[in-house]
């Protein structure tokens, strides 16, 4: 044994910092392009091109910008309090304001606004993994909410099953858009990608046109706007007051816990993975490529039909009713979600709560800054956190990152034969 | 012409299937019967209901041409059964390809114009359709859209996916609204929202080509990218400062003599801003150069079979890097055009119509004139729901406005089914 370690010491060049092996192995895990690593850094360069951005829209900055070279001192120091207070502005909104009364407000405000998100996540995440793409969401969540909505204004339900029924029918109709995207896909030939465009639009001119007519439009109210659903429709709330986490929450936890199975235990999810790996495989194998794939879109327009029940029934939206801007973007955040989870539930989730304490943070700093820092900063930084974690290699050539090696430990190709005789040596110890 | 033949379907040589047969003959004697009791027979058309079509554009100078006016309701029905006996024979006998298009053809005419005598049919002839405003609503909503759907076949064909014409067009919008108020001059705009549409392309390129982002996904983040970022300077600049920052002249129009005075058509087509003609010019030399030179030999061996076109010496990234790059720049002329047929930016003013680009570019086939049919024709249909939504149709305005996009979806569900991209579209090309 003392002979091994002798050969140890003798043949690794690194022998000296044997004693603190871990730490070493954690910052070498650090600088190489790991995922952890590749989005932290993704997020500092989004922070980076959003702070150029709000110095750029200052007329004020550009112009002490204008006589930097002679006055440097003010152009740098009101950038860095311009951005500064931006930024502090957005994370009092998201994370933790010291003034606010209530501590917790700010993450309950996250966690409400990263919902919607981890099930959009999630319904573009399923067909995906299936080789389709999904950007239908729009459609899927609009005529969702119109079954939601028409549920929670019609009946008259105990409050338990009121809800139930709304998510249930919310589900259904969003299932109903996705499932005839597949369909059109797989029956005609229809590229997927069309036909989603096209029953974004269409769907849009119905909500619109539903909106105006006697049977949903709240004649209470002038402007555009569907009567609200009934209190029994509303979803629970968990906790907190003005911004309440409700039952979506929960629902969310659930979907992710039900994706992750149906993705890595069920033989459904077997099935889709084999079809977006490679289809013709997956045929030959005796797995119907057509069945399998509108399965995913009616498993997607589900997903985005519980957007539609948060989005109506839920805390974010005051008036518990339909407008023509219901869906606000969130099929299409959806999409980027589960790029930056990289198509897997857990990931989508913590991609969502990114997502979402952006925008909550994001609105709050807009009411906060002055001249104000328009909201749409966030949707910068969203895009870029997502252009550099789908491109880790552009990430690790400008901080200069090592490749991700198997072992995580051993610097260099060479030492390998010294790994090998630690291996053999840590049992005995 | 190899390559050419290649890019053919074989599916379209095959005979037609006997369940397509049905569903396409049911369909059109549908049509047929719709138009006839919805338009033919319906109340619109009661009591010897006329149509009138205006057929002077009035906004424009040119020869004045006398209304057409026929009487509404056997002309509606006389349409209609044609539209069913096209549907009929289409059931009861196999037809040659040709004769089907043209019975298709002949059946949405017919479904078309039925529609467009009822919307303008009034019994005591009031109520009328001009059809030369029609055709130029058409004209100007089609040119974002040809420029776009451009673009999108320069870069696809040379196998690199463009969901970002989007993003192109509202960048291009941008920064022509943003330079041409600044210099005071649209032309200098214009070239700028080209420029800046070519830096997305340049964007889209980097990142598919050498950092082998997923197109698909990555053209829905530059969209999202210029979203944001137009949508954040068009608040902190423009809004509080419209008139330096964005306030651009519009277009004038370019008269063409003598074609310009041609019955009905010559003041939509001949006398109009340079840029429609601009864009017809590129849609027959991306054409011509498509499939007649040497650079279009070389986009389309690329986009098929890098690898082949690289053992013969092409420069395969390189070519992929300048179509994606032209491409974005005919884009950020769609948007130039955008910004100066309204003299300024709004906010997400694109509303959508890059993506309907894109749908044209896979509706029409990746071919430029198949992209100028596709524009034509949503052109048309948007241009159709709006000049007809001040008729006080019994259609609420608002379905009436999805008309454009449930014409495209039956458009690439029935008419056009399985379409074939090129084989190396939106796989990157890694050098083995």
């Amino acid at each position: 044994m003392s002979d091994r370690l002798k050969l140890r010491s003798e043949e690794s060049p690194q022998g000296a910092v044997v004693g603190d092996g871990r730490a070493k192995r954690i910052l070498q895990a650090i600088v190489s392009a790991n995922t952890v690593t590749v989005t932290v850094l993704a997020f500092v360069l989004s922070v980076v091109v959003g702070g150029i951005l709000m110095i750029l829209s200052d007329q004020t900055l550009l112009h002490e910008w204008g006589y930097v070279t002679s006055v440097p001192g003010d152009a740098f120091r009101d950038s860095w309090h311009k951005v500064a207070d931006g930024y502090v502005a957005m994370f009092h909104g998201a994370i933790y304001d010291p003034k606010a009364p209530q501590a917790l407000r700010p993450i309950e405000n996250t966690v409400v606004n990263a919902t919607p998100l981890v099930f959009a996540g999630l319904a573009v995440a399923v067909p995906f993994r299936a080789g389709l793409f999904n950007i239908g969401g729009q459609s899927q969540l609009i005529i969702g909410a119109v079954g939601a909505t028409w549920v929670g204004f019609t009946f008259s339900l105990p409050m338990p099953l009121h809800v139930l029924l709304a998510i249930i029918v919310g589900m259904l109709c969003g299932a109903f858009v996705g499932g005839l995207t597949g369909l059109l896909k797989t029956r005609f030939g229809a590229h997927e990608v069309i036909t989603s465009i096209m029953l974004n639009n269409i769907a849009l001119g119905v909500l619109a046109w539903l909106i105006s007519t006697k049977a949903f439009h709240d004649t209470h109210r002038q402007d555009a706007i569907s009567k609200p659903v009934k209190d029994s429709a509303l979803l629970p709330h968990i906790h907190g007051s003005s911004p309440e986490v409700n039952l979506s929450t929960l629902l969310a936890i659930l979907a992710v816990a039900a994706v992750w199975w149906l993705l890595s235990r069920s033989t459904l999810g077997f099935r889709l993975r084999a079809v977006g790996s490679n289809p013709d495989a997956a045929n030959t194998a005796g797995i119907s490529v057509a069945r399998t794939q509108v399965y995913a879109m009616l498993i997607a327009g589900a997903l985005m039909g519980l957007v539609a029940v948060t989005q109506v029934s839920g805390t974010l939206s005051a008036s518990h009713a339909m407008t023509n801007t219901l869906d606000n973007g969130i099929g299409f955040t959806g999409i980027t979600v589960a790029l930056l989870g990289r198509g897997k539930p857990v990931g989508v989730a913590l991609a969502a709560l990114l997502f979402g304490a952006l925008n909550a943070g994001g609105r709050v700093m807009e009411a906060a800054t002055q001249p104000t820092v328009p909201h749409d900063v966030v949707t910068v930084l969203q895009a870029v956190i997502v252009i550099f974690v789908a491109a880790p290699l552009l990430v690790k050539e400008i901080f200069r990152l090592r490749d991700v090696r198997r072992g995580g430990s051993g610097p260099a190709p060479s030492v390998a034969p010294a790994a090998t005789v630690d291996s053999a040596v840590e049992p005995v110890t | 012409m190899a390559v050419a033949t290649i890019a053919t379907p074989a599916v379209l040589a095959a005979p037609e299937t006997d369940v397509r047969r049905r569903s396409a003959g049911l369909t059109q004697i549908v049509l047929g019967v719709v138009a006839l009791f919805a338009f033919g027979l319906g109340s619109r058309t009661a009591h010897g209901a006329s149509t009138t079509f205006g057929l002077t554009l009035i906004s424009k100078q040119g020869t004045k041409v006398p209304d057409w006016v026929f009487p509404a309701r056997p002309v509606i029905v006389a349409l209609a059964l044609v539209c069913v006996l096209i549907g009929a024979a289409r059931l009861a006998v196999q037809l040659p390809r040709g004769w089907r298009l043209a019975g298709t053809s002949v059946v949405l005419f017919c479904f078309t114009f039925a529609f467009m005598a009822w919307s303008a049919a009034d019994p005591k002839g009031g109520e009328r359709l001009i059809i030369p405003s029609l055709l130029n609503s058409m004209v100007v909503a089609a040119v974002p859209l040809v420029l776009g759907a451009l673009g999108g076949v320069v870069g696809e064909r040379s196998g690199v996916v463009n969901v970002a014409i989007e993003g192109q067009l509202l960048f291009g919008g941008f920064m022509t609204a943003l330079v041409g108020s600044t210099t005071h001059n649209l032309f200098i705009g214009v070239i700028a929202g080209t420029l800046a549409g070519a830096l997305m392309g340049l964007l889209l390129a980097v990142l598919a080509i050498r950092y082998l982002i997923e197109q698909v996904v990555l053209g829905v983040v530059l969209n999202l990218l210029a979203l944001g970022v137009t949508g954040f300077l068009y608040k902190s600049l423009m809004q509080t400062n419209q008139s330096s920052y964005n306030s651009v002249s519009q277009f004038d129009s370019f008269r063409i003599p003598g074609l310009a005075s041609i019955w009905v058509v010559g003041p939509v087509l001949f006398d109009q801003p340079l840029i429609i003609y601009v864009t017809v010019f590129l849609v027959v030399l991306v054409h011509l150069g498509l499939f007649r030179t040497r650079w279009g030999l070389r986009t389309r061996a690329v986009g098929e079979h890098p690898a082949a076109a690289d053992t013969v010496g092409v420069k395969v990234l390189r070519l992929r890097y300048r179509n994606v790059m032209l491409g974005g720049a005919f884009a950020g002329l769609g948007g130039a055009w955008l910004v100066g047929n309204v003299g300024n930016f709004t906010e997400a003013m694109t509303n959508g119509k890059g993506f309907i680009a894109l749908a044209a570019v896979i509706f029409g086939r990746w071919s430029p004139f198949g992209a100028l049919a596709a524009a034509g024709l949503f052109g048309f249909t948007a241009a159709l729901a709006d000049q007809t939504s001040s008729l006080q149709l019994p259609i609420p305005s608002d379905l009436l406005s999805t008309l454009p996009y449930v014409a495209t979806l039956f458009a690439v569900a029935g008419l056009i089914g399985r379409v074939r991209a090129p084989a190396a579209d939106g796989k990157p090309y890694i050098k083995g």
